[in-house]
């Protein structure tokens, strides 16, 4: 097992590396230059415009650049803020909650009712539940998040008026940070009603997010349970004369749930990058939303620092993943 | 403890704001999250309806809903006869807020005017780059650094600003929001306990609302200054919800979450119009978008050729196609909401016919040439390329073969400079201080040849009625050159005007007394909540 962890900890190494090395090398490789194009139509002084080149550092060597920069990452230095002035890394745990809390819960509502609506359907094939589910999944995969978002919010919050458009909770409440997490500082508030308001306004944010994990791991969970559904111990289960129940959700079950775990740890690069769209138009104050206005204002060592960031994320995410599965799956430890 | 402290302060907060239960609360649904707190670093709008609007005032003023500059914490002020000394004789009485953060105990006075203008002035100030990579990108982009010699105080309640040459828009410029006055004795006391940089986070001013708390990215709080020198706002409180989809405030505004939301998008506006709880406002924007000929390579040096390519360009079309009807069209070098507009002067006529006359007659036939479109979308230009391709289909009536071509925005700016350019480049301005001259010395004068005047036009006429107007201060002479001024422009066509945009702005229909301001700002002073 720890040869398994050591394995994996030293392809973390490469990777990181090549990820500083794009998140560097995406802010230089855009076109023109960064400083005309904050100073727009006003321009910009020559003797000014060299003071600026200064202060970035854009005068330097690119591998002086990219080297301190690096240095800088070990020391948790992620940079400065050009809009706001502040620390990089501060920004982000600031924000980084509200995503966070978003994120779990769109998780926790794909795996709700992703996990059952894949058993159902392949227990039932062919059945017009098991067409209706597989459809729908395809149909919510391929949704546009931003279109998606506006059309539950012009349906849910316009029409019929039964959510909240946008935010985090009604305005009206107004208490103190202490973790971040809105539905644990609304229940430590001891505001009556604030919970409730959290709650309603995470609900259209949540099934927007969690609608392409939760299609996706419909999906899988379908196929596999299809494939552990013709294995021969199944069949041998079901000649013992075991239930249907006993047999899917004892038998079965455990054995499909494998890629379909590892399916779930996949999806959460995708909930960081669905969480761009979903963020902005539900004004959400996370990490997503905070990348888009970076990229807006031309504030590339956030945007550059932020890439890193959820980057390392994931990977901290896929390697916890990789030790779950190295854990229910022996197979795959003594490979 | 620190934290704590903190904690408990918000929690005391908490309990007065809970206490005014009929507190009226004004719910503005803003665009995007403000920069920070303190002004003068920053140039973006966003930023300044977040701090200077609501937080701060200046020594002057505008006059709500106009450009024109009135009194502020200055209750007067004399200009010496050679247009050099400007002498502000400051308001007695003025408090800046009591916070939780902070508690002054004086009024404001000079000290406060000099700390305001010397921290962005002198490099050698401990408040220069209190932060570090801080700026003072208007000081500096309004060149108040080659302007200022000197500012003294006279006594507690004067001071004097000493010019290093006469400059008429000096008092427009000083009613801009990186003039606005920020407490000294507060600065003092955060030197002392070492957090310089929550000036930027926790501010402290003298305007009609005073700063609560701000949850980045998600909503900022305000509550109405009580011993603000104008009187106490109507409302109570005023919360920020920033919304950054235009779609999503639309949504917003209709379902009563926000009372006021800025920049619907096009399309949303007639069915927000016509909600029956809601209204909208409508004005011209202080901008103007233009195509810009090269007046210094034939046969655009020639005037003739320059106006008959102006009559034929179909403004009407563009503002349908290109501004979807937010849009009038542009016949001045300057707004229609800027003191001085000359609204006597007839815009060329749309004659094809007679445009391709013209050129004929100056023996001009088989023109080709270049329009530079813009690669990005401005307030005065929602869409460069589109732009491009109805003027180019309006020249190809009169014989005129246009290539379009486009950079990268840095470069397009960069490029569109050189004075040998090839083509007629669109571009547009929007204005900072509501001073003719923001327009017409930037982006007309013969300084700006090889810089900002992209027509590359220098016309002695022209600059010297602009040079008079920019040496007196009387406004209404002032408004005789500037009009006089925009005839010559008229009748020597270096550009084609194009557009002003128009800003919407929708709101309940409870919201009393809003005043849209032509520079493009967002204030809620005097603004009422019907029960």
């Amino acid at each position: 097992m720890l040869k398994f962890l050591l394995n994996k900890l030293v392809l973390i190494v490469p990777t990181f590396i090549g990820i500083t090395i794009v998140a560097f090398g995406f802010v230089r490789v855009l076109p023109g230059d960064p400083i005309l194009a904050l100073a727009g139509e006003r321009g910009v002084e020559p003797e000014r415009y060299q003071q600026l080149l200064t202060q970035f550092g854009f005068d330097r060597p690119i591998w002086e650049q990219y080297f301190t920069y690096v240095v800088g990452l070990f020391q948790g230095d992620f940079g400065t803020s050009i809009a706001t002035k502040r620390p990089v890394l501060n920004e982000f745990m600031t924000l980084f909650p509200a995503t966070l809390e978003l994120a779990t819960c769109a998780i926790i509502f794909a795996i709700v009712i992703g996990i059952p609506a894949g058993i159902i359907s392949a227990v039932k094939r062919g059945s017009w539940f098991d067409q209706l589910t597989m459809g729908t999944a395809l149909a919510g995969y391929s949704m546009p998040i931003f279109w998606w978002g506006l059309l539950l919010i012009i349906l849910f919050s316009g029409i019929l008026g039964w959510t909240p458009v946008s935010g985090r909770i009604s305005l009206m409440y107004f208490f103190p940070q202490v973790t971040g997490f809105m539905l644990i500082d609304s229940l430590l508030s001891g505001q009556p009603g604030a919970f409730q308001s959290a709650v309603r306004h995470l609900i259209l944010p949540t099934i927007v997010l969690g609608t392409i994990p939760l299609a996706v791991i419909a999906r899988q969970t379908r196929s596999a349970m299809l494939e552990v559904l013709g294995e021969d111990y199944v069949r041998t289960a079901r000649a013992k004369g075991l239930g249907q129940l006993q047999v899917v959700g004892v038998h079965a079950l455990r054995n499909a749930l494998i890629p379909v775990i590892t399916t779930i740890g996949l999806q959460v690069g995708v909930l960081l990058a669905g969480a761009i769209l979903t963020e902005t138009i539900f004004s959400w104050p996370g990490i997503g939303k905070w990348m888009v206005d970076s990229i807006f204002r031309r504030d590339y060592p956030s945007v550059q620092g932020g890439l890193v960031l959820i980057a390392l994320i994931v990977m901290v995410v896929n390697l916890t993943v990789d030790v779950l599965y190295g854990l229910i799956n022996p197979r795959i430890r003594h490979q | 403890m620190k934290k704590f402290g903190k904690l408990l302060a918000a929690t005391a907060l908490m309990g007065l704001m809970a206490g005014s239960a009929y507190a009226k609360t004004l719910v503005y649904c803003s665009e995007g999250s403000p920069e920070g707190f303190d002004v003068a670093p920053y140039t973006a709008g966003t930023t300044f309806d977040a701090s200077s609007k609501p937080l701060y005032n200046r020594l002057v003023e505008f006059k709500r809903g106009t450009s024109q500059v009135q009194p502020g914490l200055a209750e007067s002020w004399e200009v010496s006869e050679d247009g050099l000394e400007y002498t502000f004789n400051l308001r007695k009485g003025v408090k800046f807020h009591t916070t939780s953060f902070f508690t002054p105990t004086r009024d404001f006075n000079a000290d406060d005017v000099l700390f305001s203008f010397n921290r962005q002035r002198l490099a050698d100030h401990p408040w220069y780059e209190y932060v570090p990579g801080i700026s003072w990108e208007y000081f500096n982009g309004m060149s108040m650094p080659d302007l200022i010699d000197d500012i003294v105080k006279v006594d507690d309640y004067t001071v004097k600003f000493v010019l290093k040459r006469p400059e008429a828009p000096m008092i427009a410029n000083l009613a801009m929001d990186f003039a606005s006055i920020v407490s000294a004795e507060y600065a003092e006391q955060l030197a002392e306990s070492d957090s310089k940089e929550m000036l930027n986070q926790e501010p402290v001013g003298t305007g009609p609302f005073q700063f609560v708390a701000y949850q980045k990215d998600a909503v900022i709080r305000y509550a109405a200054h009580p011993d603000y020198w104008q009187g106490k706002q109507p409302i109570d409180d005023l919360v920020f919800a920033i919304t950054t989809d235009a779609a999503v405030r639309a949504q917003k505004l209709k379902a009563g979450e926000c009372h006021v939301a800025p920049y619907p998008n096009p399309a949303d506006i007639e069915t927000l119009a016509s909600d029956p709880n809601l209204m909208m406002m409508e004005q011209e924007g202080l901008n103007v978008g233009y195509l810009a000929y090269n007046t210094q390579v034939a046969p655009f040096d020639n005037t003739k050729v320059r106006k008959a390519l102006n009559m034929a360009i179909n403004k009407q079309a563009i503002l349908e196609a290109v501004f979807q009807g937010a849009g009038t069209a542009a016949k001045n070098p300057i707004p229609p909401t800027m003191w001085s507009y000359n609204n006597a002067i007839e815009d060329d006529p749309y004659d094809p016919e007679a445009a391709k006359a013209m050129l004929e007659a100056e023996g001009v036939t088989g023109l080709e040439m270049e329009i530079w479109a813009m690669p990005v979308q401005r307030p005065y230009n929602p869409n460069a390329r589109r732009m491009a391709e109805v003027i180019q289909a309006d020249f190809a009536k009169i014989g005129v073969d246009v290539q379009i071509v486009s950079y990268e925005w840095g470069e397009y700016l960069a490029r569109s400079k050189e004075i040998d350019r090839e083509g007629a480049v669109l571009l547009g301005w929007t204005g900072d201080n509501g001073d003719p001259d923001n327009f017409l010395a930037v982006l007309l004068g013969c300084d700006g040849v090889g810089g900002s005047n992209r027509a590359q036009w220098c016309n002695e006429e022209f600059e010297a009625l602009i040079q008079k107007a920019k040496t007196i201060s009387d406004q209404e002479e002032r408004t005789k050159l500037y009009e006089e001024a925009q005839v010559v422009f008229k009748r020597e066509a270096p550009w084609a005007t194009i557009a002003h945009s128009t800003v919407f702005m929708p709101m309940s229909k409870k919201v009393e007394g809003y005043v849209m301001d032509p520079l493009g700002g967002h204030w809620f002073d005097g603004v009422d909540l019907a029960e």
